[in-house]
Formats: structure tokens, C-alpha cells, sequence
């Protein structure tokens, strides 16, 4: 499925920490919240990659970085070369015609007083060498035909649409600028499931028919696996896991990925009582105190001393075929077991 | 989960194979106007229709047209001239209504439905032109201040706290005198208070910003590489209108019953020159005798009021997609 | 487990042929500006004691409409019940006075929400909140109360209980919150327990966690269990029997194994089909075209018939009864038998 192209996106070393502060007129900095820190991967046109984790791993804040609206606190993201992250004015707008995003939720991310034509022409308006003016409204039209919305749609109101439609409102407006990537944060959980497949086949198909490559971030690993070519794994901040999406899946290496994989619900009754699972325990640490060495380990059951002095990195490990952070990185399939 | 109980599109029974992610919409309901085929609509053009067929848009205008021809053209309403001293006769004061004077007289024996057809430019002038300036200004600083976060933000609240800090009937009294050497007429009236009230607004605008800024399609149009005026003015300032409008509105009657505190402590508008406020400071001392002085100009006070407050809502419920 | 036992029901035990919940042809409507919803249109479901019953439906699908209900926390108006009954050991709820009904609720059938933050109150402690339960329908002291509170907080296995029961809930992680709503809904011993949509605003793992401690809780009480969601996946882990909700409607009922072995309605069928699953990686999902209908303006005949594959022309005009299957299931579809079988009609 993967159409092997040209490496488009660079993320190395990715960080944003949030100063935490004190005081109303003098401000000072007691310490800082460690949303991303140190995230590096890859993206090659027309390839998924999909990050799945916990709320509070950092996996939104990373789009925000991605997108450039937030910016880093060290680290780059290269797009055909050249730094996102470090980009201003006139370069940054150019270039965010290259990165478009789909956001979470349908209802909030369409302004209500605007009409859909609007809404779906804004990316014209703004990046007004795209298209000449008297060709616009054609193109709008042509991008709501291309998401299965009626084109003469034009002048009604979000609130006239139901979620699904919002969102096919959404990926329109993403899809305006013809960028290479895509990102997509949490674009099917707000959406009731018969409508979550719509949508996902209507990001599928556009992905074949433009050649398009996206970031999927979600928190559904169902959904994450069937559309994502990689998968990584966030937890506080980091990668624990990276590699192809039957890796990832089939043969999980972290301790995290596969407790967060036992713990999907499977729609199959059928053994549900032989079915493994791995209950963790507590909830994650706070990322403005992260445990010092992995910080997986305050909820690990293989957590030794080596795991709270000195940090796993992400690297292929012995036995496996992918990256993974873990000391003992094991292959172990939690979900087909049973 | 609940969110998105009754659409109002209703899903229309299709009968044909659709490809599995196609979806049908249904045809708009009955209410909106027919679009005329490849013109776009916008929100304002599409308040304007709205608007024009709202009753009670149409009265409020009506109202307000009738009020501003008898605030500029008086003599139209009546052939007396109230400013001239002759047409009243202290002897007749505080007569019921009798013909030729339907208001009957006041204190000083003149007609009062002369002397309110009269007030109405003053107080009028006074009320509307205040709050205008208080929407534009404060509006647009709260428009600047809830957009822009920050130092600008924590600074101009800081200055809006200052002037909440200031009695208005004291802070524009001493405005007045401060420049009563001036012959500005109404319009020191009309500063006095546009300076004291600008910041409720500022306060209102801003709150109703900074709840819009919040909202992810302002992230999304900054994703799309949008201008900050932009952010502003397509996306912000709309969404952010509609409390201003109506507390605007609500406080053109206070401005206008601050010009007769006002003048009845002897700053703003001065006898012989006429305002309701005036008229109604004047008529109160002798209310239980003679209530009619007092009752017209309340009227009138209140009928303007009401019209204002009627438009407002109008344009406000016309600028919100979801209640045409 | 000793109940409490109510004037104005009877005690646990002699339950003869009736179930120990009931909903029968129960209607709720709704009086809004643009007309009348109707949101619940003759639903029946039956729940035993140590029963696990999942309502399955989508958004506006009257599920939740219909657990409220059960519980008299609907605001009438806007909302109104016509017709149906919900009997609680045979004794018709709907019937009873106010001050019965609120003798029944929270002690003999009692709720937990989806949203926790917003369910606690921000300025008391949880345990203040959790001992209000006893002090209230007990009438025991602050003290013992109190007490009382702290054994609840361990057994919804809060850790270090003793310390954290003077905290106040936004000082709670999400999962924890649920835990504290969910120690307060049992704590008067509840014969059914009602969860709306409970871990649907939890991550992965915490969502493992919380069914884990509702199963327990269940397994020690015996109490039973209506478990409203979304989710085929949690459904399927947990329910012994399955009601899909629909435009109002329940569509098909049935055990578990037999809905996600061989389901006997379009709509079910549908479901099932267009979730991605994690065990499998497929091609092109199957998706149910077309939109959840608008309850103020509902299609003639079957609710789904625009959306169905399997529509034929009494679809549109008939509204199918809900038909027995081998004595043990049912399905709304007239078409019950080509849709067990996977012959698209």
C-alpha cells in the first residue's frame, strides 16, 4: 500500500517545554512541562505515519509544532529541506501551503459565522496566488465535489451540516492549498462510528488520488493501524516505539505498546475470557516531573535499577526489527494470543 | 454525545445507489432564501435578508425613524416653540391637557408636548452618539487587547480597572466643570460619558474574544498562514459582536438618564435649553400633584429605549447563522 | 448482600417470573419549538440480577433518553413519557410518587456518567461528597459516615484512601474521578447499576482499568448492570446481552455471541462491519451510507430503510415489528432471515 516516494518531512530532535511560572507581575519560572521531548522521525510522500498515546503524551502538541503554531524549544522540522520550525513571514506562509492540518473536533473547527464556501475559500483568500480570483468559487466547488459534499452547498452554515459533513468540511479546506502532508489530529473520535468509516475511506481515497502523506495522530489504535504504513508510540513526551504498522501491531517490543494494546476492546466475544491482558497499573506521571532514566518505568512490571538510572533510547534492539526504548525489549504478541 | 440531536437538516430519503462515502444532503429547509446561482453569500449580506424580514426589525426602524424626524425637524410636530419664553404662562402651570396643549402644562407653565417633542434632539443626540463612541472605542480595544494576550492585554485591563474605579455621575461632573469655559453645548456631555463608559465595553468585548480565540478554528485559520487582521476581523470580531450589541443598546438608555442627573446638578444641558432628563429632574419635585410632566418625557425616554433595544436584538439574532 | 428494604416495594428475593428491571414499551417525546421529538419509541429491555445488558446506539439513538427515564431524572417538561411502563420488581415506576421514586433512585438503582469532572461537585472533598450518600439515606453521623467513605475509596481501589479523602475532585486524575463516581453510586448497595457511556472520555489504559472494577464490583453484588456506550469493542468484553438502538428504536436484542457471530439486522450488520479492528488490518471499510435520520422528521415505514442495503419496497411503507428468532433473540428488519444468511438482498 505504501507508495515508496521521496522523503518529504524531517522532525530531529523535536522539544517543547512550557515554562511553568509564578507570580502575576513578576513572572518566574519554576520549572517547565516537558510536552515534547526529543521526538525525531521521518515522513516520505504519500506514506502514513501514525502516533498513537495516552492524552498528555505530547502527541497534540507535536502537531501544533508540526504546523508551526507553536514553536519549539530546540529541534527542527524539515520540509523539502527547509526548517518549518525556524521559518518567518513571508517563507512560513509559503511553506504552509506544503503542511495542512484536519483538526478533532467538527463542531468547533468551523467558524459558525462564516459560509462553507467561505470556510473552504478562506485558503484561497489568503494565499491569493493559488488561484485567480474569478476562479475561485469554481474551486470550491470542485474541493467540496471532491469530499462528497453537494457543491452547491456553498452558502449554508456549519450548523446545517451533521458532524460527518462538518468534517468532510474540514479535509476540504486542508486539501484547498494541494499540500503534500496532512495532518490529522484526532480526526474520526468526535464522529459517531457509522460515520468514522466514511470518513476514514474519504482520507484514504484522497491520500491514492493526490498522493498525499499524512500524520494520523489518534488515540484509537484500531483506527490508527488500519490506515497508518508506521506507527510510533508516545508516552510522556517520547517515542517508545516506531516501526511498521504489522511490527508495531504483530510483534510489540515495548512493555507500554503492548499493555496499551491488550487493553483495546475487541468487538469478538468469542474467548474474551482467554483474551491476555495487561492492566496497568495508576496513571502516567506528570510531564513537568518525569521520572528520571524511562519513563515508563513507575509503571512497568520489568522495570529494574538500570531502568531508573539510565534512559533506553530509541534504537533497534536484539531480537526485533524495529526501533524500540525499552532495556528489555521483548517481541510479544498481546493481541492475536487466546 | 448528545451534541448533535435534531439536525436541522432533515435527511432526505434517498433513493439511488450512492457510493458508499457519498452523503445526501437534504434540501434546505423552507426558510432560507433562494440563492441566486453562483452569487455567495456572506454573513453580512445574509443578516441584511434576514433582517429585512424580521417585524420586529422593521418596527424598531420605524420607531427610530419617526424619533430622529422629531428630533431634527420639531417643528413638524408641533407649532409651538417651547424655547421661546412667551408661549408659557406661569399661571396656567401644572394644567391637565386641554386643547392646543394635549399634555397639558408644567412648573413654569409650558406645553409639555411642545418641550418633549423638543427634548428629543438632546437627548437623542446625547444617547446615541455615546454610545457609538463607547461601542467603536472600547470595542475595538477590546478587540485589540482579547486578540493580543499579553502585555497589551494586562496593561489596558489594568487602565479599564482604573476608570471602573470613578463614580460616573462624579467622574462627569467633574469632566464638565473641568471645561465648562468651553461652549461645547452637548457634546461635553456626550465625552463625559463616552470616557467613563468605554471600558465596559473594552470588558465585554474582550471576555467575548478571548472565549472566540480559544475556539479551534482560529487555530485552524492561523494554520492556513492567516494575517492577524484577519484573524481579527473574519473571525473573531464576529463571533465576538453579539454581547456588545446588546448591553450597547441597554446602555443608551442610561446615557440618557445620566444627562439628566446630569443636568439636574446644574452641568450639561442648562434651561433654557431642553432635554427629557431635564424635564423629567424638573417635573419630579411636583410629581404627586401634576404626574403628566413627568410621565411624557418618561415615555418617550422609554419608547427610544425600546426601539434601540429592539434593533439591537434584531441585528444581533440576525448575525448568528444558527437562528435564522 | 442485606438491602434496605422500601415500604412501597418489595424486598430482594420473590422476583417469581418478573425480571428484576423491566422496560416495556416505554415513549419518551420531547416538545420542542420545531415540533416534537420523539426520542424513545416503545423500547422494551429486561435486566436480572448479576445481568450485564449493553445498550448499543449512536448519538440521538434514544439510549441514554431511555436510562434517564429508568432513573426519573428526565426534566418534564420539555420531556414526556405517553405510554410504557418501567417495573423495578414488578412494581411500575412510572406510577409511584415522587418521594417513592426518590427512595428508588441512587439507592436501589443508581447511575454513573461519562463525564466525572462535571458530575462532582468542584468545592466540597470527595469524600464529603461520597459520605453525603450515607449521612442522607442513613442518617449516620459525620463521623461514620466519613468512615464509611474511606472503605468505599478503597474498594473502588483508590490508592492510599485515608490520605486522599479530604481532596478535592480536580485534584483527581480522570480515571480516579470515575472511581470516586462510581464509589458513590454503589454505596448504598444498588441493585442496578446504570453506566452511561462510563469510559468513553478515558484513555486505553485507564478504560481497561475501570471495566476491570466494574466487573469486580458486579461479580461481589450481583448487581445488575446496563451499560450504555458506543463501543462495540467494550461491549463485546463485557455484556451477556446485546439491545442496538436505532432512531428510537430497539432493532435487535440478543445474547452477545450471538450479534457478533451472526447479526440479525442491517444496521448491526453494518456496525460491525465498519469498525477497523485491531487484531485485523483490512482493506477499504465497510460504511453505512447516509446519515442517522432527524428525529423530528423520521422516514415512512423502517427508520433505516434509506440507508439499508437490504431495502425492499414494504420497507418504506411498513414498519417492521420486532420479530423473534429462534425463541432467544430479536430483530426489526423483515428481512431478518437474508441478513442472517449474508445474502444481500
Amino acid at each position: 500500500m505504501a507508495t515508496k516516494g521521496e522523503r518529504i518531512l524531517e522532525v530531529r530532535d523535536l522539544v517543547k517545554h512550557f515554562p511553568l511560572t509564578q507570580g502575576i507581575m513578576f513572572k518566574k519560572q519554576i520549572g517547565a512541562i516537558k510536552a515534547v521531548d526529543g521526538v525525531s522521525f521521518t515522513l516520505d510522500k504519500g506514506e502514513t505515519l501514525g502516533i498513537v498515546g495516552e492524552s498528555g503524551c505530547g502527541k497534540s502538541t507535536l502537531a501544533k509544532l508540526l504546523m508551526a503554531l507553536e514553536r519549539p524549544t530546540s529541534g527542527s522540522v524539515m520540509i523539502n529541506g527547509r526548517d518549518m520550525a525556524r521559518a518567518k513571514g513571508g517563507e512560513l506562509k509559503r511553506m504552509r501551503r506544503n503542511i495542512q492540518m484536519v483538526m478533532q473536533d467538527p463542531y468547533t473547527s468551523l467558524n459558525p459565522r462564516m459560509t462553507v464556501g467561505d470556510i473552504v475559500g478562506e485558503p484561497f483568500d489568503i494565499h491569493t496566488e493559488v488561484a485567480p480570483k474569478g476562479d475561485r468559487s469554481r474551486r470550491v466547488q470542485e474541493l467540496l465535489e471532491v469530499v462528497g459534499l453537494n457543491p452547491d452547498h456553498i452558502n449554508r452554515y456549519p450548523h446545517q451540516f451533521s458532524g460527518g459533513q462538518r468534517q468532510r468540511i474540514g479535509i476540504a479546506r486542508g486539501l484547498a492549498l494541494q499540500p503534500e502532508i496532512i495532518v490529522c489530529d484526532e480526526p474520526v473520535s468526535a464522529l459517531d462510528v457509522s460515520i468514522q468509516a466514511q470518513v476514514i475511506n474519504l482520507l484514504e481515497r484522497l491520500q491514492n488520488e493526490f498522493n498525499l502523506a499524512y500524520i494520523f495522530i489518534a488515540h484509537d489504535l484500531s483506527v490508527v493501524r488500519h490506515i497508518s504504513d508506521r506507527v510510533g508510540v508516545m508516552y510522556l513526551g517520547k517515542f517508545v516505539e516506531l516501526g511498521k504498522d504489522v511490527e508495531i501491531y504483530d510483534k510489540p517490543a515495548h512493555p507500554y505498546t503492548q499493555a496499551l494494546l491488550s487493553a483495546v476492546p475487541v468487538p469478538d466475544p468469542e474467548g474474551r475470557e482467554q483474551r491476555e491482558r495487561i492492566i496497568l497499573q495508576g496513571d502516567p506521571p506528570s510531564p513537568a516531573n518525569p521520572p528520571s532514566g524511562c519513563r515508563f518505568r513507575t509503571r512497568c512490571w520489568k522495570a529494574q535499577e538500570i531502568c531508573a538510572e539510565e534512559e533506553p533510547l530509541l534504537q533497534i534492539r536484539p531480537g526485533t526489527q524495529h526501533e524500540s526504548a525499552c532495556h528489555f525489549a521483548e517481541t510479544h504478541d498481546v493481541v492475536h494470543v487466546g | 454525545m448528545s451534541r448533535d440531536t435534531p439536525q436541522t437538516g432533515p435527511v432526505q430519503p434517498e433513493t439511488q445507489t450512492v457510493t458508499t462515502d457519498q452523503v445526501t444532503t437534504a434540501p434546505s429547509p423552507g426558510k432560507r432564501r433562494k440563492q441566486k446561482e453562483g452569487k455567495p453569500a456572506s454573513l453580512w449580506s445574509d443578516a441584511w435578508h434576514d433582517l429585512r424580514r424580521r417585524p420586529m426589525f422593521i418596527m424598531s426602524l420605524v420607531l427610530i425613524a419617526i424619533l430622529m424626524v422629531m428630533a431634527f425637524w420639531p417643528s413638524l410636530f408641533t407649532s409651538i416653540n417651547p424655547l421661546d419664553a412667551r408661549t408659557c404662562e406661569l399661571a396656567t402651570a401644572r394644567q391637565g391637557p386641554s386643547t392646543g396643549h394635549i399634555f397639558g402644562r408644567d412648573n413654569q407653565g409650558c406645553d409639555v408636548y411642545a418641550r418633549t417633542i423638543y427634548g428629543a434632539k438632546n437627548s437623542i443626540l446625547i444617547g446615541v452618539t455615546t454610545t457609538i463612541i463607547t461601542a467603536i472605542v472600547g470595542g475595538l480595544l477590546g478587540l485589540i487587547a482579547g486578540s493580543r494576550g499579553g502585555v497589551v492585554d494586562t496593561v489596558s485591563s489594568r487602565v479599564t480597572e482604573v476608570f471602573f474605579a470613578i463614580p460616573m455621575i462624579l467622574g462627569a461632573l467633574l469632566i464638565t466643570a473641568t471645561f465648562r469655559g468651553q461652549d461645547m453645548g452637548i457634546w461635553i456631555v456626550v465625552m463625559a460619558l463616552a470616557v467613563l463608559s468605554w471600558p465596559m465595553t473594552f470588558r465585554i468585548m474582550r471576555a467575548a474574544v478571548i472565549t472566540a480565540r480559544s475556539q479551534d478554528f482560529v487555530v485552524a485559520a492561523r494554520a492556513l498562514g492567516a494575517s492577524q487582521g484577519r484573524i481579527m476581523f473574519r473571525h473573531l470580531l464576529p463571533n465576538a459582536l453579539a454581547p456588545v450589541i446588546v448591553v450597547a443598546t441597554i446602555n443608551l438608555g442610561g446615557f440618557i438618564a445620566a444627562e439628566a442627573a446630569l443636568s439636574f446638578l446644574g452641568v450639561g444641558v442648562q434651561p433654557p435649553d431642553i432635554s427629557w432628563g431635564l424635564m423629567i429632574a424638573d417635573a419630579r419635585s411636583r410629581f404627586l400633584e401634576a404626574p403628566l410632566p413627568l410621565v411624557f418625557p418618561a415615555v418617550f425616554l422609554s419608547i427610544t429605549v425600546l426601539a434601540f433595544i429592539m434593533l439591537g436584538d434584531a441585528v444581533r439574532d440576525a448575525l448568528d447563522p444558527k437562528l435564522r | 448482600m442485606k438491602k434496605t428494604s422500601l415500604d412501597t416495594l418489595p424486598a430482594e428475593g420473590g422476583l417469581g417470573d418478573e425480571p428484576l428491571l423491566a422496560v416495556d414499551n416505554l415513549h419518551v417525546e420531547f416538545a420542542t419549538r420545531a415540533g416534537t421529538v420523539r426520542a424513545v419509541n416503545g423500547v422494551s429491555y429486561s435486566l436480572g440480577p448479576g445481568e450485564t445488558l449493553a445498550v448499543l446506539g449512536e448519538s440521538g439513538s434514544g439510549k441514554s433518553v431511555t436510562a434517564q427515564a429508568i432513573m426519573g431524572i428526565l426534566d418534564m417538561p420539555p420531556a414526556r413519557i405517553p405510554k410504557g411502563e418501567i417495573r423495578f420488581r414488578g412494581t411500575d415506576l412510572l406510577k409511584l410518587s415522587d418521594e417513592a421514586r426518590t427512595q428508588v433512585r441512587g439507592q436501589r438503582i443508581a447511575m454513573i456518567f461519562q463525564d466525572a469532572l462535571s458530575a462532582l461537585n468542584p468545592v466540597f472533598t470527595v469524600g464529603w461528597q461520597i459520605s453525603e450518600m450515607f449521612r442522607v439515606h442513613r442518617g449516620m453521623s459525620k463521623r461514620d459516615a466519613m468512615i464509611k467513605a474511606v472503605e468505599l475509596m478503597d474498594r473502588v481501589r483508590i490508592p492510599a484512601a485515608k490520605q486522599r479523602v479530604n481532596d478535592y475532585p480536580h485534584q483527581f486524575s480522570g480515571g480516579m474521578r470515575q472511581r470516586i463516581m462510581i464509589a458513590m453510586s454503589i454505596a448504598l448497595d444498588p441493585e442496578v447499576l446504570i453506566a452511561d457511556e462510563p469510559t468513553t472520555a478515558l484513555d486505553v489504559t485507564v478504560q481497561a482499568q475501570i471495566m476491570e472494577l466494574l466487573a469486580e464490583l458486579q461479580r461481589e453484588s450481583n448487581m445488575g448492570m446496563i451499560l450504555i456506550t458506543h463501543d462495540l469493542g467494550v461491549v463485546a468484553d463485557v455484556a451477556d446481552k446485546i439491545a442496538v438502538m436505532y432512531a428510537g428504536r430497539i432493532v435487535e436484542n440478543a445474547p452477545v455471541h450471538d450479534i457478533y457471530r451472526n447479526p440479525a439486522h442491517p444496521y448491526t450488520k453494518g456496525l460491525l462491519e465498519s469498525i477497523p479492528r485491531v487484531d485485523l488490518k483490512g482493506q477499504e471499510l465497510y460504511a453505512i451510507k447516509g446519515l442517522p435520520p432527524n428525529l423530528l422528521d423520521m422516514p415512512t415505514g423502517c427508520a433505516f430503510h434509506p440507508r439499508c442495503p437490504y431495502r425492499q419496497d414494504n420497507c418504506v411503507t411498513d414498519n417492521p415489528p420486532l420479530y423473534e428468532i429462534n425463541g432467544r433473540r430479536n430483530s426489526a428488519c423483515h428481512y431478518w432471515r437474508e441478513v442472517l444468511d449474508g445474502d444481500q438482498g
